[in-house]
């Protein structure tokens, strides 16, 4: 239970998927212009997550390991090309889900609800689960060693995107009203304002639970 | 022969170099960017292993093009991307073990790396094979420009070398001159960027909103 618990903290903070590792930051700078469509996408992320990590946890354990399917073979180089189909697959369904029962979410996402697809924070949580399966669970409290561990990783990493797109949103809906340097204005500062955040994130790297 | 060079296709090749650059002005695929730009040979090796993948994708979407349905064409995408990005996970793995571990799982990352799924979309469903490698040739380098001058100044400023040479003199530090450890911090990456952008908008005027 302790475990569960750190590496659901760690992975909110420590181990942010914007601030530490950078992935899903095409979406991130694209659609953090309002703190509504930040909100929904960042759900929606977390949903994704939520699904595909456990999905690709089980087939990790019980098909690409090392003596897994058949004995004395390692299809771990499978991996890309199957935990893909799964996110794809699975972005498909959450797309009509979405669409069938909240519409104005659906226009307000556009794109970039199938764009979650490519999403890196999505594949990314994937591979470092990976990663993580490798680790010995008594020393690492990044390990992750059954099922619990990685829901608990997927929904941390989750809210810890939420929390970052948010975040930059509202700030960025204050920064309209800032004088900026002209070919600063739009991208620019949003990449120093990330960079800022990031800094701001990396006091919790000391974190220890 | 004369067709294969003509000033259309140089434009085509040229154009993402500069004016169109798949990461200051079409904001795509910055993750990777800023994960593996801390020194500066992941950062050459990734921006060779995206541009191969960019264009050789490219063409296979660009014969394939007519026999794909429209409908299930990401999936298609995707899973011709994850093969080749699985062929250079495994060469990298083969002939340069160390920058494959550096790089860890950003190499997989590049299956959702956005560069490809646009040029994809945006240019080799519509336009034939050769026109498309230079697309995806011309993009490929436009990013690894990016991912080096990062990579230059943030291990130029942050451990004093380039690939891995001492070029900060001696003499230097011991006048009181030191390395930069800011610049290690994945945080620093994302403020060179937002210069890098910076620095681009204000020559390419056009490009300010």
């Amino acid at each position: 239970m302790e475990h569960l618990i750190s590496l659901f903290v760690r992975s909110i903070f420590v181990d942010n998927m914007i601030f530490a590792f950078f992935l899903g930051m095409c979406s991130y700078l694209a659609v953090s212009k309002n703190v509504k469509t930040a909100l929904g996408l960042g759900v929606a992320v977390t949903f994704v997550l939520l699904v595909t990590v456990p999905v690709d946890y089980a087939l990790q354990t019980y098909v690409l390991g090392p003596n897994a399917l058949v004995e004395g073979v390692d299809l771990t180089f499978l991996a890309f090309i199957l935990f893909i189909a799964v996110i794809a697959g699975i972005v498909q369904l959450v797309e009509m889900v979405v669409e069938r029962f909240s519409p104005s979410l659906y226009a307000a996402l556009g794109i970039f609800l199938p764009l979650i697809a490519v999403n890196c924070a999505i594949m990314g949580a994937s591979l470092f689960m990976q990663q993580r399966v490798q680790m010995d669970p008594e020393t690492s409290t990044q390990a992750i060693a059954g099922f619990g561990d990685a829901i608990a990783y997927a929904l941390g990493s989750g809210i810890g995107w939420l929390l970052a797109i948010v975040g930059l949103a509202a700030i960025r809906e204050k920064m309209a009203y800032t004088d900026v340097p002209k070919p600063l204005q739009g991208l620019g500062i949003t990449f120093i304002t990330v960079g800022l955040m990031a800094m701001a994130f990396m006091c919790f790297s000391g974190l220890n639970i | 022969m004369s067709k294969l060079f003509s000033s259309e296709n140089k434009e085509i090749f040229l154009n993402p170099l500069n004016a169109n650059n798949p990461i200051a002005v079409q904001v795509l695929g910055i993750c990777s960017a800023l994960a593996v730009t801390s020194q500066l040979e992941p950062a050459i090796v990734m921006g060779l292993s995206v541009t191969a993948i960019t264009a050789f994708s490219n063409v296979i979407i660009s014969l394939l093009r007519k026999t794909i349905p429209n409908r299930i064409r990401i999936i298609v995408q995707l899973v011709v991307v994850a093969a080749l990005v699985t062929i250079v996970s495994q060469v990298l793995k083969a002939f340069a073990y160390d920058v494959s571990v550096q790089l860890s799982v950003y190499v997989g990352l590049i299956i959702t790396n956005c560069i490809l799924m646009g040029r994809l979309e945006a240019f080799a469903m519509q336009n034939g094979p050769w026109e498309s490698f230079l697309d995806g040739v011309g993009n490929g380098l436009g990013y690894a420009l990016i991912l080096v001058i990062v990579g230059f100044v943030r291990e130029l400023l942050g451990f004093g070398t380039l690939l891995g040479f001492q070029v900060v003199p001696q003499c230097l530090y011991d006048w009181g001159y030191q390395n930069n450890g800011m610049m290690t911090m994945p945080a620093m990456s994302l403020i060179i960027v937002g210069c890098v952008i910076w620095v681009h908008r204000s020559f390419n005027k056009e490009e300010q909103k």
